[in-house]
């Protein structure tokens, strides 16, 4: 059974506002048996740290992928990882992470690709939690397994791969990377040069809104308002737009692809998560270099 | 065998004893036994050099006293405690020790502690990369 919706001011103005939790929503639910709490960060060590009691924790390096082919789980592998995490599949879930939810952004888009139906962020993530002095607690969860039912991964909806994206060229392209990446400056993040591509610069006609824009200082996601001056005054996006976005493996851009989803209502986003590892390495596809988003309509 | 190396080859073997998620155990308690920095750097993360291959913010300064032997000092935030635990493992095998034992030390060791399916590969630069500085420091001090 689904737990009840968050009803807070600040969530109601959003167009889905059932996809975010506050902090107090979270307290009043630790106890829910219908809530399953998860914690999805970047640095695998930090739910040992401490988490929310009662929590557990999902990898996305070890658990989400698969380790020979680059894609995520199947139905299968899926199925396994929610039993073992005491997930059902009418269970709310609701993750959490560090880093602006960045990480638990992605894991909510594969829960996603896997049609799970109630999955909730907590707005401002692990970090504002920890900054109020709400409980965390070093003790292990205790999970009872489920019998979570395999189901077939679909990617049609909210996943695109290279030749959507090349199909695409002409439509709305959001490009979640940093300024210096975007202009091709950059062939990866400052921090993080195993993560390259042999060309630097972005899809044509792709619009720079770097994912970390739609969040405030405090982790937490900027009010409607603000979403729509940078999302559809800044780069132009429009009502019943189909929109890509991508980063440099997906994980930035689902933070955007969530965004765009739930708060402000787009339907038919996806989100590249071969992104610019893949496209930037490309045989024979276009790229544009520089800060303006450029156009290219023909491929080889 | 230099101690560094005998150091090493033991934190190898327990590492590699242990199943993936003891081997995470592990690093955690390396993290949370990295020494605070000494009060003459307390504040002062500018006289410390920032290793950028790493994710979060974590600085790196190697002191080479008048005997030769060296003084590792770290920085690192409780929000990154992979790094900590990265940090940690090196102050533990290389501090205190000579110049040129540091020097001699095993560039390919943080590849060895078998946490590349623990961790994706690319975070375990990061402590290539401190291991990196601290060498390139120290020879830069002996001039």
């Amino acid at each position: 059974m689904p737990a009840p919706i968050d009803t807070a001011a600040k969530f109601a103005e959003y167009a889905h506002p059932e996809a975010l939790v506050s902090q107090e929503w979270i307290l009043a639910n630790l106890d829910n048996p219908d809530v399953v709490i998860v914690e999805s960060d970047e640095d695998v060590l930090l739910y040992e740290t401490g988490h929310i009691p009662g929590s557990v924790k999902i990898d996305w390096h070890t658990e989400l992928n698969d380790p020979i082919l680059r894609d995520y789980l199947d139905g299968e592998g899926f199925a396994a990882l929610l039993s073992s995490k005491g997930i059902r599949r009418d269970s709310t879930v609701v993750i959490y992470g560090d880093k602006s939810n960045w990480w638990a952004s992605y894991a909510l888009w594969v829960f996603k690709l896997f049609g799970h139906e109630d999955v909730r962020l907590l707005d401002g993530g692990r970090d504002l939690w920890i900054a109020n002095g709400q409980p965390v607690t070093k003790d292990e969860t205790v999970v009872a397994p489920t019998e979570y039912p395999v189901i077939e991964r679909n990617d049609t909806a909210i996943r695109a791969f290279r030749d959507d994206v090349l199909a695409h060229l002409g439509k709305p392209l959001i490009d979640v990377r940093s300024p210096e990446e975007y202009s091709g400056e950059r062939t990866h993040m400052p921090a993080y040069p195993e993560e390259g591509a042999l060309r630097g610069g972005h899809v044509p006609g792709a619009a720079s809104v770097p994912w970390a824009k739609a969040a405030n200082e405090d982790k937490t996601f900027k009010s409607r308002a603000e979403l729509e001056a940078i999302y559809l005054d800044g780069a132009g996006l429009k009502n019943g737009d189909d929109i890509i976005a991508y980063c440099r493996i997906g994980e930035r851009s689902s933070h955007t692809w969530f965004v765009l989803t739930y708060l402000l209502g787009f339907e038919g986003v996806r989100n590249y998560d071969g992104s610019w590892t893949e496209y930037g390495s490309l045989v024979r596809v276009p790229i544009v270099k520089g800060t303006e988003p450029g156009s290219y309509t023909k491929v080889a | 065998m230099s101690q560094t190396a005998q150091n090493a080859n033991e934190l190898i073997e327990d590492f590699n004893s242990f199943s993936l998620k003891e081997r995470l155990g592990l690093l955690l308690e390396f993290s949370e036994q990295l020494p605070g920095l000494p009060a003459r750097y307390e504040g002062h993360l500018e006289l410390l050099e920032r290793v950028e291959e790493c994710q979060s913010p974590v600085y790196v300064f190697a002191e080479v006293k008048p005997d030769d032997t060296v003084d590792l000092f770290f920085s690192a935030p409780a929000e990154a405690p992979t790094t900590r635990g990265f940090a940690s493992i090196l102050n533990t095998v290389l501090n205190g020790h000579s110049a040129d034992e540091i020097l001699a030390f095993d560039d390919d060791f943080p590849n060895k502690l078998g946490l590349s399916e623990a961790i994706s590969p690319l975070r375990l630069r990061g402590m290539r990369g401190i291991l990196g500085r601290i060498k390139r420091q120290i020879r830069e001090k002996r001039g």
